[in-house]
């Protein structure tokens, strides 16, 4: 039996030399407990993330883009399922992951708790929220839990359709007539901040960062994340010819960076604690599904343990 | 605690001529759940010809504790390398 020092010494090497962590390797107890907070919030973010678009299936302008955001939620699921399956490599239940998510013991993506308005939203969340989310899981394929990044290389590859989606939805508005260009500005204008707030908050207020990279959990700092997607989308945004609500925005010659305005931290706050427009109804909703859906389930067991008993009958005689 | 549907390991052979490889996991209630689950779930953009489903609990894996003793015989056996042999460069097909 090695001692703990020892196996510590063995992991820290592995994470230094790059060589994956997998399920049953020795890892620290904080590392297990990181990953699977991390995981299940990404998870639940998925979950959770069926409900703002779910919204507008019924009411899509056409079949194209209703066959298109039936799809795209549906990988959701998928994502939240792959994301769920990497979680529970950690030792920890499906079920129990649920409880966490309806007693708001894990969070998920604070941006899921904004309403979706008009179609444009559609459109905004495939470009801003999905193209946010994509940067920071481009950088988790490369992370060291092994099931986590595997994870996140099947997601990587089928989300940039989801951003493309929603691209197509703000070029075609933001082509149309006033009332349409004018729709996909308001969008823009309400999704702009929170999709800047994903990354979570700045570098100097993130208590998990720094353990987070040393681990190589994160391999880049919210800021650093932020700041790339400030950089690939303020062009995008020029090409529809919108306007991004941020008066401080401006190229900076020297850093060949953006700089961009102050974000609102308090509301990102506010709406991580539960009070975001609508924390109560998205809850409300996964609780209503997963408790409405429980005698499913159950029957499901009592036929499979049916069925078994009669083909173990039908083996004796 | 209610009980849960068990967790089946997933493996896809995504075109004939490929082994099957593991892609993951899901619960089901039964085979044929778990087979329509997989198929949801992991080829849903034709990754697949054929899937294999299997009961976690049916797996029996190795201890990395015993990595050791497992693979590491292997690695001071470099004869059952083809690079071992030293054989003149004129030597062709070999």
């Amino acid at each position: 039996m090695q001692n703990i020092a020892a196996l510590e010494q063995e992991f820290e090497s592995k994470i230094e030399r790059g060589i994956s962590i997998e399920p049953k390797d020795w890892m620290p107890e904080k590392y297990r407990k990181t990953h699977i907070r991390q995981i299940s919030q990404h998870a639940h973010s998925e979950i959770v993330g069926m409900l703002p678009e779910g919204n507008w299936i019924t009411r899509a302008p056409s079949l194209r883009r209703k066959v298109a955001l039936l799809a795209k939620v549906q990988d959701e699921a998928g994502h939240g399922l792959y994301l769920y399956s990497a979680a529970e490599t950690l030792g920890i239940s499906r079920d129990e992951l649920f409880e966490q998510l309806h007693s708001g013991k894990a969070k998920y993506s604070s941006i899921f708790n904004y309403p979706t308005l008009s179609w444009a939203d559609m459109g905004a969340i495939g470009w801003l929220v999905d193209g946010a989310a994509i940067i920071n899981q481009v950088m988790l394929t490369r992370t060291s839990y092994g099931p986590y990044a595997r994870a996140m290389v099947r997601i990587c590859k089928e989300e940039s359709f989801h951003q493309r989606q929603g691209y197509e939805i703000m070029l075609t508005l933001s082509k149309g007539t006033p009332e349409q260009k004018q729709m996909a500005q308001d969008s823009l204008n309400r999704w702009w901040w929170p999709s800047l707030m994903m990354f979570g908050p700045t570098d100097a207020e993130s208590t998990h960062t720094a353990q987070s990279m040393k681990w190589k959990i994160k391999l880049k700092t919210n800021d650093e994340l932020r700041q790339q997607f400030v950089d690939i989308t303020v062009p995008q945004a020029e090409i529809l010819g919108l306007t991004i609500p941020d008066p401080d925005l401006k190229w900076n010659e020297e850093r060949e960076q953006y700089d961009f305005g102050a974000i609102d931290w308090e509301e990102f706050w506010q709406v991580v604690k539960g009070h975001g427009p609508c924390n109560k109804e998205r809850i409300a909703a996964r609780k209503n599904a997963f408790e409405g859906g429980a005698w499913v389930r159950e029957a499901a067991i009592a036929h499979a343990e049916k069925k078994a008993a009669r083909t173990e009958l039908k083996k004796a005689v | 605690m209610k009980k849960q549907w068990p967790i089946w390991e997933v493996f896809i052979r995504s075109k004939n001529g490929l082994e099957h490889r593991h892609v993951g996991s899901l619960h089901a209630a039964d085979a044929t759940m778990a087979m329509e689950n997989a198929r949801d779930v992991y080829t849903r953009r034709s990754e697949g010809v054929s899937i294999w489903v299997v009961e976690s609990k049916h797996i029996v894996a190795s201890n990395p504790s015993e990595s050791g003793e497992l693979f590491e015989p292997a690695k001071d056996k470099v004869y059952r390398h083809p690079t071992f042999y030293n054989l003149p460069d004129e030597l062709k097909h070999m």
